[in-house]
Formats: structure tokens, sequence, C-alpha cells
């Protein structure tokens, strides 16, 4: 009974954990990307709001409850309440199955290790790539339900461009399933464990990356698409649709759908450490630390990628994802299944 | 907890199936068949097949249906007022005949099936992905294959289709 109760708050626990710590990644990524894109572009970005501006979510976060929650009244109600909703819960709960850190006894306080990883399920990977692609809905049906003509284009455009997209990142991982047959995402991260020898002088951790390097760029340039960021921000490009999607939004559904945006930035960048980075695995020191750094590094990058590029023009884009990543993606999955077999 | 489990989500599929025919406006109908689609894919995780219910989320709830909403919008397909009841004798007497041969099948295949007299014992792995592709490379390869050739003439149609229309 003892062990029962133990394992129910440790889930609970580690359940908590991971949705705060998601929560305020969320809210603190929008500090990190105005302090980022001012950095680039010789700004100083927010300063008032506490030290460095670092309460600067907060204030937002509070200010965004206190607005009016303007429903505009052509809409429809049930599906334009329903919108945000739908697309941050898909955001959070693909955080399920991801890895963040080995094995843990809180300083001694267990009996037994467990595993930092909510739950380790035999379909991982699908489970990931499933629970994300039901995220297009929130988007899809904002854009339908404002009745509106330029939320119903970026409804329209978000789901050609996630559906075009999720096919060659799907793809992508092929080539990592085969080097590491198993789609339990805990097997692809002990995968990845050890080092290699280049040359047999260099050490090189055995990450995913560098067997698949076609593989994580695919990976991470649909993963781009797929969270709707810059240079692939077609659904709310400001100069052609006012906001896209969520034009009618306002307050705190208007949050959400920021939320959601950024839960999705913070489970892609998780998503590529572990299946090309070797997740939560480090050379020393405690694996959580391993894990975020990761992948901040890869959030850093999306934010590089916003501040540097300009937007694709709706053809290219899509000539882009079909003519380009897509055969890229299918030869890749075919070379590394060759050169398995081979070899 | 199963048995719970079950009735729920085969309620929840049975109602939302009704409601999808039901429903006037093709934007909530595709809905409920996503919400349908769902509850089968939670009848599969009670079956233990994870990987089934993977590819159910994965091709129908997150591919499929996001395609019938596109192609919905992109029509901008207004509130539909067909009468409630089709006045057409012919149309009725059709959808009873029809109805009343489905009910006759249903009752010959419940009534013909035995109950097996003990649960069959899941085999090790059964329902893992590595078991499923196991079966679909050795027993079921011949149907496997059959199918993707089908999906590849559909695609090819598709493409023969809409070519006409740009030359």
């Amino acid at each position: 009974m003892a062990n029962m109760l133990e394992t129910l708050v440790i889930m609970v626990l580690k359940i908590g954990v991971v949705f705060g710590v998601l929560l305020l990644v969320a809210a603190y990524m929008t500090w990190i990307e105005r302090k980022v894109i001012a950095a680039i572009q010789v700004r100083w970005g927010p300063t008032r709001v506490g030290p460095f501006g670092l309460l600067q979510p907060i204030a937002d976060g509070i200010k965004l409850f206190f607005k009016e929650d303007l429903i505009p009244s052509q809409v429809d109600r049930t599906l334009f309440l329903l919108a945000p909703a739908l697309s941050v819960v898909p955001a959070m709960i693909a955080f399920a199955v991801i890895p963040f850190g080995g094995t843990t006894t809180a300083f001694g306080l267990l009996s037994h290790p467990v595993a930092l990883q909510i739950t380790d399920i035999d379909v991982g990977v699908l489970y990931v790539f499933g629970v994300t692609s039901l995220g297009v809905y929130g988007i899809v049906l904002a854009g339908w339900s404002s009745n509106n003509k330029y939320s119903l284009l970026g409804g329209l455009r978000s789901s050609a461009q996630m559906i075009s997209y999720e096919l060659s990142m799907g793809l992508a991982v092929v080539g990592v399933l085969i080097l590491s047959s198993s789609l339990r995402l805990s097997e692809i991260v002990l995968a990845q464990a050890g080092v290699s020898w280049l040359f047999g002088i260099i050490p090189l951790p055995k990450w995913f990356i560098f067997g698949q390097p076609l593989g994580f760029l695919i990976f991470f340039v649909c993963a781009l698409a797929e969270t709707n960021r810059a240079p692939f921000d077609l659904p709310e490009a400001e100069t052609e649709l006012v906001a896209g999607f969520h034009s009618e939004y306002s307050s705190m559904k208007f949050a959400m759908f920021f939320m959601a945006e950024y839960a999705n930035m913070a489970t892609a960048s998780a998503m590529a450490t572990t299946l090309f980075l070797g997740g939560p695995s480090g050379p020393f020191g405690p694996s959580p630390v391993w894990f975020v750094g990761k992948v901040f590094a890869l959030l850093f990058i999306f934010i590089w990628f916003r501040a540097t590029l300009p937007r694709f023009r709706y053809d290219q884009l899509m000539t882009f994802g079909w003519k380009r990543m897509l055969p890229l993606a299918l030869a890749n999955a075919a070379v590394t299944a060759i050169l398995v077999a081979v070899m | 907890m199963e048995p719970i489990l079950f009735a729920g989500l085969a309620a929840v599929a049975a109602v939302s199936g009704l409601l999808v025919i039901v429903q006037r406006h093709a934007v909530y109908a595709a809905l409920f068949l996503i919400i349908t689609m769902g509850s089968l894919a939670g009848l599969y995780v009670l079956l233990e097949a994870h990987f089934v219910w993977a590819v159910q989320v994965l091709v129908y709830a997150g591919a499929i249906m996001v395609l019938f909403l596109f192609v919905i919008m992109l029509l901008n397909l207004p509130r539909e007022d067909v009468p409630w009841a089709p006045r057409d004798l012919r149309r009725i007497v059709l959808a009873a005949s029809l109805s009343v041969v489905l009910l006759i099948e249903l009752a010959l295949v419940i009534g013909l099936r035995t109950a097996p007299a003990k649960e069959p014992a899941l085999s090790l792995g059964f329902g893992t992905t590595e078991m499923v592709g196991r079966l679909l490379f050795t027993k079921f390869l011949f149907p496997f294959e059959i199918t993707s050739v089908i999906l590849l003439i559909a695609i090819v149609g598709a493409m023969v289709l809409a070519q006409k229309h740009f030359r």
C-alpha cells in the first residue's frame, strides 16, 4: 500500500513539475525572444520591469488576465471558445513521454531510483507525432469560427502547411528509428549513449546528429514549419492577414494561442534533443541540466532564425516542402536503410 | 475499470457517429467524425493495441480529417437546409430495404458467433510495434503489398484527374 502511494505521489509530482516548468518556459520564452532579437538588432529589449526586464512576462500575464474578453457577435460561439483550448492541450500533453533526465533517488529520499520521464510507452515517437498533429485543429477552427476572411485564410494556410511538413518530419525520423531499432524514447536515448573516437583521437558522443546530419536538418526545418515560426509564419503573416487565425481573439484566449506556440517550440526542441542530441545524457553533472541546456540551445536557434530570415512566399513554402524536403527525407531514409542492411 | 471505459468510449463513438449524419453543418459533422475516431482509438488501447492506437490518431484524426476540414472550409459550405424527411418515396423504400438487409446481416453474425470458453491468452509482446511489424512483413505481406498498390493507383488517378484541368 505504501509502495502504491509512493508511486502515485511520484507520478503526480512528475506531472506537476513538467507542467509547471513548461508554463514557465512558455512565459519566459517571450522575454528571451525579445531580448535575443533586441541583441541581434542592437537594441535593449525590455528593461523597465524588474532587473533586465525579468518581470516583464509576469506583467504581461497580469495584463492579459485583466483585459476585456471580447467575443465578436457573428462568430460561431462554441468553436470560438473551444479553439484556444484545442491548440494548447496537445502542445502540453506531448511532453508526457519525453525523458528529461536519467534516474534519480531524489538525494536518497526514495527507496529505488525513479526515471525522470512521466511515462515510457512503447510507441513514444508516434505518440508525440500523433498528439502534436492534433494541435492544428485549434488553429483551423479558430480561423473558421472567427467568421473573418483573414482568419479563415490563416487557418487554411496553417492546415495545408502542417500536413505538408508533417510528412517530411516523420520521414526524417525514420533514419533514427532504423539506427536505434525502437520507437520507445528511452531506448532511443540509450542507443546514443557512449563515445566513439573520430580518427582515433577526437572523442565524439554517439549522438544520431552525427550519423544523421541530413535527418536532423530536415527535422529542424520541418519543426519550424510545424510550429508556424519564421520563416514559415504564413498563418499569421501580419503584412497580409492582419494577425491571421487569432485576429479576433483577445485577453487570455489570445494568450493561450501564444502559450501553445511556445509550448510547441519547447516540445519540438525537446524531441530534436531526444532523437538527435542524445537526450539528457552528458559527460558529467546532473542529466536534467544537460537536457534543459540542449533544449534551450535549440530554442535559441529558433529565435535566431526569426531574427535573420524574411518570410517565405506561399508558393515557395509549398514547393520547398513537397519538392525539396520530401524527396530529401525519402532519400535519407532509403540510404540509411541500405547502409544498415549492408553493414 | 475496463468495462466502464469500454462502455464510455463505445457510447461516445456511437452517439457522435450518429451526430455526424444528423448535423446540418458540414464542419460540425466533420468534428463529430473526429470524436468518433478518437474514441475508436481509445478502444484499441483497451485491446492492448498501442501501435494501432498511434496510427489511428496520426493518420485518421491527425491527417485525413484535417484534409476534410480543409476542403469544407475552402468551399465555405453554408448551413445546409435539406428537408429533414425526404419526401421521395423511392428513396424511403431503398433506405428501408437496405437497413433491413443490414439488420439481418448483423443478427446472423451476432447470433452465429459463440462466445469463446475463455479469453485467449495474449502472446508475449502482443500489440507492440515489433510484433505488428513482424506480422505485417511475414504472415500478412501479400495483403499489405496489395494495399500499397491500391493506394498508389488512387494517387495516380487523382493526378490524372487534376491534370485534365490544366491542359
